[in-house]
C-alpha cells in the first residue's frame, strides 16, 4: 500500500479553518422570544449550513490517522478496531434512560449492567465489580481508594506502594493522588520482576503492590504465585493494572493468580473507542473481602428483580450514576458477541500475532518469546524518528521509547485484529526504516498533512481554547 | 559524551549545582541534566521569602519528556528567583550554568556546602 494524506489547507497554507474561521453570518437573535435583559447584541456561535459541517469534520478526519485507516500497533495501549455493530447496540433508544428513574422502571438497563458485571467478574475472576469509573486510570484511583479503606477499616496504617520501574505512569499518579508515597521496583535482568528487589522494597508499610502481567516487555510474570504470597505474608494487597488483559483473555486469570484488585480497560481490552478525553470506562473487580468497599451505588439481582444498593463501607461515588453507559453497552456487546470461545481465540491470536511481527522485523529484540506486544529496540536511530519515518509507509508507528529498558524503545502491539498481510505490511515498514539514513529519518514524515510537530513550541505555547487564536 | 561540569561550584547527586558568591548561593540544574530532561517547556519556583531545606523539593522542571522536581542543595531563604525562565524556559537547556539560574539563597551555614559533591565527584557521577 502507497500513502498519501490528504491535506486541506486556505491560501495561506493554513490547515482546515476552525469552525468559527468559516462563521459566515452572525446567528439572528432578533426574534428570540426573550425580556430585554436576557438576550445579548451578539453570540458568537458559527453558523454553517450541514454540508459545510459534514465536510469540515470530514476534511479533519481525512488529515487524521486512526485504526479505521490502517494498522495502529500501539504496545501498551491495545488499538482495537471497534466494530460498528456495537455502535447500533448503544444507540438504540429504549436504553437511554435517565439515570435517575426508579429500578424497578429500567429493569433491562440494570441487567444489562448486573450481567457486564458478572462477565468482568469470571473474566477476571473476582467476586464483584463496579463500572462506575470513567476510565482507566480512574478505576485505578478507586482501586488504590478501596485498598486503602480496606486497610484502615482494619485499623492498618500502611503509607507506600509498590511500582515496578517499567510500570504505566498511572500506576505513580494513582498512588500518590490517593496519599502513598511511591516506592519504585528496579526490574530484573531478565525484564520479569525481581524477587530479592520486592523483599527489600515489601515492609510493614506497604499498602499495595500494582503489577501489570503479561508486564510492559510483553513478557509473564512467571513468579506470580510467589509474588503474591510475599505480598500477603507482608500484609499487602495485589493490584492487578489491566492494560495487558487482552494476552490472557479465557486463558489465566488475575484473581487465580493472586490479585485482589483489578481494572479493566474496556477501551483495550473490550473493543470500545478510547476515550481521547470523552468519556470512557474503567471497571474495578475486587475479590470477597475487598467487596464492601466499593462504590456506590451496585446493582444486585435478587428473586429475579435487579435493584440498587449501597456497599457496607464504600468509598463513596466516583463518578455521576452508575458509569458511563454508552461505553459499556459497547463493552457488553463486544463481550456477548464473542462468547468465551470468541474471547479466547482474541487473545491467541493477539499473542500469536505479536510473536510473528517480531520475528519478521530486522530490529533488534532483546526479550522473548512475548504474549500480545513485543519491544524492539531502534539501536543507533532515534526512536522518535522512526516512529515519524513509519508514518510515510503508511502505518501508525509503535509506542516509542518506552519502557526505558529497552534502548530506543519500539513498543509495538499489533492485536488480533490484523491478518498476515497486515503485519507484513507493518514489518516492510518497519524494515525499509530499518535501513534508511539519518537524512530521511530526519526529514520524515513527508506524506502526510502535518509534517514534523513542533513539540517543544506547543508545550511552550499552550493555546487552550480557540479564542487564544485571537490574542496573537 | 561528555557533560560541562565548571569546577567553581559544587553538585547535589540529583543534579542541581550551587554557586556560592558571599553569603548567597546561586542554584540551578547541570548540562547533563538539561540534556537528560531535552527540551525544558515549563519551571515552577518558589517566591521570595520562602524557605527550602536542603535535599528537599524546591520546585519542578517539566520537559516534553519528563517532569521532575527540583532539590535544594542548601538550607536557607530564598532572596532571588529567575523569572525570565517562565517566559523563556528554554534558557536551562542553553545556558544552564549561566542564564538558566533558578534561585538565589541566603546561606544560612556555610558548612552545608561541604556536604556537596565537588566538581571532579559529580563529573565521575555524569561520566
Amino acid at each position: 500500500m502507497n500513502y498519501d494524506q490528504a491535506r486541506w489547507t486556505d491560501d495561506d497554507e493554513r490547515y482546515e479553518p476552525l469552525l468559527s474561521e468559516k462563521h459566515t453570518a452572525p446567528a439572528d437573535l432578533d426574534d428570540a422570544p426573550l425580556p430585554d435583559e436576557l438576550t445579548r447584541d451578539s453570540l458568537e456561535l458559527p453558523d454553517l449550513s450541514e454540508p459545510e459541517l459534514a465536510r469540515h469534520y470530514t476534511r479533519l478526519s481525512e488529515m487524521n490517522y486512526g485504526v479505521d485507516s490502517g494498522p495502529y500497533p500501539l504496545g501498551s495501549c491495545t488499538m482495537k478496531y471497534n466494530p460498528k455493530f456495537t455502535e447500533d447496540v448503544a444507540a438504540i433508544e429504549a436504553g437511554a434512560v435517565h439515570p435517575d428513574r426508579s429500578p424497578e422502571s429500567v429493569q433491562g438497563n440494570l441487567e444489562l449492567l448486573y450481567d457486564l458485571q458478572d462477565y468482568l467478574g469470571r473474566i477476571g475472576g473476582m467476586d464483584a465489580v463496579t463500572l462506575q469509573p470513567p476510565a482507566g486510570a480512574a478505576g485505578e484511583f478507586t482501586g488504590v481508594l478501596v485498598a486503602k479503606a480496606y486497610h484502615e477499616h482494619n485499623g492498618d496504617e500502611r503509607s507506600e506502594i509498590i511500582v515496578p520501574e517499567s510500570a504505566h505512569g498511572t500506576n505513580f499518579a494513582s498512588a500518590a493522588l490517593a496519599g502513598f508515597d511511591v516506592v519504585s521496583l528496579p526490574g530484573g535482568d531478565d525484564g520479569r520482576v525481581d524477587l530479592d528487589a520486592l523483599e527489600a522494597a515489601l515492609s510493614e508499610d506497604t499498602a499495595l503492590l500494582m503489577l501489570t502481567n503479561p508486564n510492559t516487555l510483553g513478557l509473564f510474570e512467571r513468579d506470580i504465585e510467589e509474588i503474591s504470597e510475599m505480598v500477603h505474608d507482608a500484609g499487602g494487597l495485589l493490584y492487578y493494572d489491566g492494560a495487558n488483559l487482552n494476552a490472557l483473555l479465557g486463558r489465566a486469570r488475575p484473581g487465580d493468580m493472586g490479585f485482589d484488585i483489578m481494572h479493566y480497560n474496556v477501551h483495550k481490552t473490550f473493543a470500545t473507542p478510547h476515550g481521547g478525553g470523552g468519556p470512557g470506562a474503567g471497571p474495578v473487580g475486587v475479590v470477597d473481602e475487598l467487596a464492601p468497599f466499593l462504590p456506590k451505588p451496585q446493582v444486585e439481582k435478587r428473586d429475579g428483580t435487579y435493584d440498587l444498593f449501597d456497599p457496607e463501607h464504600s468509598i463513596g461515588k466516583v463518578h455521576g450514576s452508575l458509569g458511563n453507559w454508552l461505553v459499556l453497552v459497547k463493552a457488553y456487546a463486544y463481550i456477548a458477541r464473542l462468547g468465551d470461545p470468541g474471547l479466547s481465540d482474541a487473545s491467541a491470536k493477539a499473542v500469536l500475532n505479536a510473536n510473528y511481527l517480531a520475528t519478521q522485523i530486522e530490529y533488534e529484540v532483546p526479550y522473548g518469546p512475548f504474549h500480545h506486544e513485543f519491544v524492539a529496540s531502534a539501536g543507533d536511530q532515534d526512536a522518535a524518528d522512526v516512529a515519524k519515518r513509519m508514518l510515510d509507509y503508511g502505518v501508525h508507528p509503535p509506542t516509542t521509547k518506552w519502557p526505558e529498558i529497552v534502548g530506543e524503545a519500539l513498543m509495538t502491539e499489533p492485536t488480533e485484529i490484523e491478518n498476515k498481510t497486515t503485519l507484513d505490511q507493518l514489518a516492510d515498514a518497519f524494515n525499509a526504516v530499518a535501513n534508511e539514513d539519518q537524512d530521511a529519518l530526519a526529514a520524515a514524515p513527508e506524506r502526510t498533512a502535518a509534517r514534523r510537530i513542533d513539540q517543544t513550541g506547543a508545550a511552550r505555547n499552550l493555546r487552550l481554547s480557540w479564542q487564544a487564536l485571537d490574542d496573537e | 559524551m561528555s557533560f560541562e561540569t565548571p569546577d567553581d561550584r559544587k553538585y547535589n547527586e540529583s543534579h542541581e549545582w550551587a554557586l556560592q558568591d558571599g553569603d548567597t548561593v546561586r542554584v540551578g540544574i547541570s548540562d547533563f541534566a538539561q540534556d537528560e530532561l531535552g527540551d525544558v517547556v515549563f519551571v515552577e519556583l518558589p517566591d521570595v521569602g520562602e524557605d527550602v531545606t536542603q535535599g528537599e523539593a524546591f520546585g519542578v522542571i517539566e520537559s516534553i519528556k519528563a517532569v521532575s522536581d527540583l532539590y535544594a542543595p542548601v538550607t536557607g531563604e530564598v532572596t532571588a528567583v529567575n523569572e525570565a525562565l517562565f517566559d523563556a524556559p528554554e534558557q536551562v537547556n542553553e545556558d544552564p550554568f549561566g542564564d538558566g539560574w533558578m534561585l538565589e539563597i541566603g546561606l544560612s551555614d556555610e558548612a552545608a556546602l561541604d556536604e556537596l559533591l565537588a566538581a571532579d565527584e559529580y563529573a565521575d557521577q555524569v561520566a
